[in-house]
């Protein structure tokens, strides 16, 4: 009746899952049962969990992102204080947990907090800069926005529930296989990332169809905003590279669940291709990652330099050629499985030459800046501490792609140093820059600068505190994920690492206060005009929070930065240009079904896990009907009047009048 | 060497206090940075030259962009602003050559130290390699001397000055054998056969472990490196005691166990490697439960012998 499901599932002799997850039930009860007594379920339902609206959905993407990333952090947290702790012992956590801590950690970091959140920028950005309403798919936006959701809730119910992975974020096979790997954590792992993998491969497939088929009239790509350009490019791997992805697992799920032997040790499986095509996924992967935030330093470093983004042509080319090598280098993952000369060779070069994209982008950042009138915003110092710090880690990065040297550093804390140096230096600061860039766009209030800028110091001091000693470490033979060690060279420098930690948790704080703060004086940081930074590219044309339909009329655009030049006679003239001819608006209609898909595939997920087979039907029967309710839906999409159109869009030209008479006067 | 290396950790944090500091530890731990065999040596050279070539650009562009930024902040009156700069077809040009050139001059590193340090390369030397057959096993590692006829476990013991020649395969799950003073580490991997050829230039014991992840037992599967001279290691070779390395005895190595003490089979049956390498002989049995497995959990046997 309940498959592999019993008591014994839940880790009883275990006290950290265990107080943790209560704490979490706690947290969740509590937060319902407040949405419950304010009266807040209603609005919940209509605006956000049914709501097909990009912005809304990008906001739940960025929210969804947050939380994993305190989760992944807390798991940091613990491999760093168990590492201090494990000198010559065992430290607090054994290796059956810390296994799966460390797991845990790659896991929800790269595919539940950065992927989120960079989906959820994207998705809350590109329409608005595109200057069009929505984006090509919207219910299909909130299907795959509920499938990552479920991918997330069904990693952390491993925390209560049976365990997770304990074979790294990337489950290698012979280790993830049956034999080796006989609990559910494994399993837990591959319908996890199967089931988000579909609603990632679902965004990359709307991103792509809007930007190619849905822009504003007169938005050529050539006049598309660079943060545009790179999701594009990142869309574009997302379709190529996820379903290697998703028939990899698919195959380890075979061996696991039928008996197969792609990667088995026994009737001829080989692992090593398990190995081979992950990392064909897995090294686009970071550039999927990575090319958005190029895209937001972009907009960052031009807006706050006042200057267009310098060798803009030169930019599109370097990120679709990123985009194009990225899938030619795979291969610099394994290095050391004896692969030959030429072939290391070979690959070492592909991706040493992805440095040169890399490197034209640093250098027209570096021009954008020259002759520019900085200024020092808490985006900006992000995006400053990214070009300082991402060049060495780019470095380090290189330095691993020659063969050589990687026979020496493969697998060491060196590895484990680069890696976070360029995703926490080059992602993750993007992310925190991008929040505050649109921040006042998505709520109509600028977040506090001196929290802002306290988080940015906390962030960058404990990002080197913390990851430089890996390096050193790395350097002196110490391999990653251990569990206890009992060199005396080691200690210092991980010592000086777990400070680090507690550094950047002083910066978790200060984030977390910034939004406090914020949040209650929002009055005082309210964005009147829909333009905190004095912008340059569409979205900025727009009130702040966007009206739900974006654009009371689509801007015709006629050049490369359309809402600069409309900005610039605007202020010449000292008044806005003529009021448009208003006309009532389509918009699509919420719909339930992203949020029924999912729930019924949390079922499935978990059902497969237990091997819960009638559970399992149950739940694919309810999402295929989900499916067909909606593939039946006979309701028009609503009219928004041009009388509502109106009335919206003319306190907003009030407001930017406003500031524009002011502006003159001064 | 020393200079380089100083310039090195220069580089990440700008303090030579930090940077003697490593460098003294350097010295001492089982640091990469002192090799003891041309193996490791080689590495290295080749890890400095790559280094030195790509911070010959890095901190120019770091200082750069510091000082763009603080001479064009905001408040600087000096500051000419050009909102018009946007393009120059010169500096395009010289943004795509520097990083391509510099891509080039290293992509010639990478070449020609990508076939010199093949780990499957026969090292050049007159002396004939000494053959060792090592096999990763949950969580130990055994090292086969087919010309001795013995084997130790957990314990490697090589003569100084000759070439070895390691042939090297896993019984179970993947894992990586790496000695990081002699050099190149290389997978162990079940169905397959890797090379490794490496040679230590001193007496010393140096650490060996594994450094692939492979599992609950991963942080104790290490061992120690002993280099003799091969006078010494022939009276080793010589004098090893223990009961005979046979199909029994890896029946009892393929079960899982931990923290193993060093201990010498005397008497190898010299066809186990490649029965092994060639999966003539079951994998390793992995764990009898998991949580949501079959059965209940079990203890694991710590430490001794399995």
């Amino acid at each position: 009746m309940l498959g592999k499901l019993g008591w014994d599932a839940i880790p009883w002799d275990q006290p950290i899952p265990l107080v943790s997850g209560a704490i979490i039930i706690l947290i969740v009860l509590g937060v319902l049962g407040w949405v419950v007594a304010k009266g807040w379920g209603p609005y919940l339902w209509k605006e956000w969990i049914t709501s097909v609206d990009h912005k809304h959905i990008g906001i739940m993407y960025v929210l969804l992102g947050l939380l994993m990333l305190v989760r992944g952090f807390i798991d940091a947290i613990m491999m760093r204080s168990q590492q201090a702790l494990a000198f010559h012992g065992g430290g607090y956590l054994a290796p059956e947990h810390y296994d799966q801590v460390f797991s845990a950690h790659g896991t929800i970091m790269v595919l539940f907090a950065a992927m989120p959140l960079v989906i959820g920028l994207m998705n809350f950005v590109v329409p608005l800069q595109l200057g069009v309403r929505d984006v090509a798919f919207p219910t299909l936006n909130s299907v795959s926005f509920w499938l990552t959701a479920t991918g997330a809730l069904l990693v952390n119910i491993s925390l209560l529930v049976g365990e997770f992975a304990r074979t790294g974020w990337l489950p290698y096979p012979p280790l993830s296989e049956l034999r080796y790997s006989p609990g559910v954590g494994v399993d837990y792992y591959l319908w996890a990332v199967q089931i988000s993998g579909v609603g990632t491969l679902l965004t990359g497939i709307n991103f792509v169809t809007t930007i190619l088929k849905i822009r504003a009239p007169g938005m050529t790509y050539l006049r598309m905003p660079m943060f545009c350009w790179t999701a594009l490019a990142s869309c574009l791997l997302i379709i190529a590279a996820f379903p290697v992805l998703t028939a990899t697992l698919a195959m380890l799920t075979l061996d696991r669940y039928l008996g197969f032997h792609f990667f088995t040790n026994e009737a001829g499986g080989n692992a090593m291709m398990f190995m081979n095509l992950i990392w064909a996924w897995g090294h686009p992967e970071v550039y999927i990652l990575v090319l958005p935030a190029f895209g937001i330093y972009s907009e960052v470093i031009s807006t706050f330099s006042g200057k267009p983004l310098f060798g803009y042509r030169s930019m599109v080319a370097a990120t679709l050629f990123i985009c194009i090598v990225s899938f030619c280098t795979w291969l610099h993952h394994f290095f050391t499985m004896g692969a030959g000369g030429d072939v290391n060779a070979a690959f070492g070069i592909s991706t040493s030459i992805i440095a040169v994209g890399t490197g034209v982008k640093m250098y027209n950042w570096l021009f954008t800046m020259y002759g520019g009138r900085i200024r020092f915003t808490t985006p900006m110092l992000w995006s400053l501490g990214f070009m300082t710090t991402f060049i060495t880690g780019g470095l380090t990065g290189v330095l691993l792609a020659v063969p050589p040297a990687d026979f020496l550093l493969h697998n060491s804390m060196f590895l484990v140093a680069h890696f976070h140096h360029v995703i926490v230096g080059g992602v993750v600061f993007a992310l925190l820059a991008g929040i505050a860039y649109w921040w006042p766009k998505a709520f109509g209030f600028r977040l506090h600068e001196g929290w802002g800028q306290a988080t940015f110091w906390f962030g960058l001091v404990g990002f080197y505190v913390t990851f430089m000693p890996m390096y050193v470490v790395g350097i002196l033979g110490m391999t990653r994920r251990l569990q206890h060690y009992d060199v005396p060279e080691w200690r210092p420098w991980i010592l000086i690492s777990g400070l680090g930690i507690v550094i950047l948790i002083g910066g978790v704080i200060c984030q977390v206060m910034q939004l406090a703060v914020s949040f209650l004086r929002r009055h005082e940081l309210r964005d009147e005009t829909g333009d905190p930074w004095d912008g340059r590219t569409l979205e900025w044309a727009t009130s702040s929070p966007p009206p739900v339909f974006n654009f009371a009329v689509l801007p015709q655009v006629k050049d490369a930065e359309h809402y600069w030049e409309m900005k610039r006679r605007a202020r010449e003239a000292a008044r806005l240009g003529k009021e448009p001819d208003y006309q009532p608006l389509e918009m699509p209609r919420n719909s339930p079904t992203g949020f029924v898909c999912a729930f019924f595939a949390t079922i499935v997920g978990f059902a497969l896990i237990w091997h819960i087979w009638w559970f399992m039907i149950v739940g694919l029967i309810g999402a295929y009907a989900t499916f067909v309710v909606f593939a039946w839906r006979d309701v028009p999409e609503y009219i928004i009047p041009a009388a509502e159109v109106a009335r919206i869009d003319r306190a907003n030209r009030e407001a930017r009048q406003e500031a524009l008479s002011g502006e003159a006067l001064a | 060497m020393k200079s380089r290396g100083l310039g090195y950790k220069r580089a990440f944090r700008a303090s030579p206090i930090f940077a003697a500091t490593v460098l003294a530890s350097a010295a001492q731990a089982d640091s990469i940075l002192a090799p003891v065999g041309p193996v490791g040596a080689g590495d290295r050279i080749i890890l400095l030259d790559a280094l030195a070539i790509m911070l010959a650009i890095v901190i120019p562009t770091m200082v750069a962009t510091l000082a763009f930024a603080w001479w064009y902040r905001a408040s600087n009156k000096r500051a000419v602003y050009r909102p018009d700069f946007t393009y120059s077809g010169r500096l395009e040009l010289i943004v795509w050559s520097i990083p391509t050139l510099v891509i080039f001059f290293l992509g010639g590193v990478i070449w020609i130290g990508s076939h010199r340090l093949d780990p499957f390369e026969p090292l050049p030397s007159k002396a004939k390699p000494l053959e060792i057959e090592a096999i990763s096993f949950d969580w130990k590692w055994l090292f086969i001397y087919p010309e001795q006829h013995v084997a130790s476990l957990n314990r490697l013991v090589i003569p100084v000055g000759r070439p070895l020649h390691f042939r090297i395969t896993s019984a179970s799950v993947f894992n990586a054998f790496f000695v990081p003073r002699l050099g190149s580490l290389i997978y162990a991997m079940n169905g397959m056969v890797s090379q490794l050829n490496l040679e230590a230039d001193k007496p010393g014991t140096y650490r060996g472990f594994s450094a692939h992840f492979s599992g609950d037992g991963f942080s104790d599967m290490k061992f120690d490196s002993v280099a003799v001279p091969e006078t010494q290691f022939a009276n080793w070779a010589a004098g090893v005691k223990g009961a005979p390395l046979d199909r029994t005895a890896v029946a009892t190595l393929l079960k899982q166990s931990r923290a193993v003490t060093p201990y010498t089979y005397r008497g190898v049956d010299t066809s186990l490697f490649d029965a092994i390498a060639s999966r003539k002989l079951p994998p390793g049995e992995g764990p009898t439960s998991g949580r949501g497995g079959p059965g209940t959990r079990n203890a694991m046997p710590q430490g001794g012998a399995p």
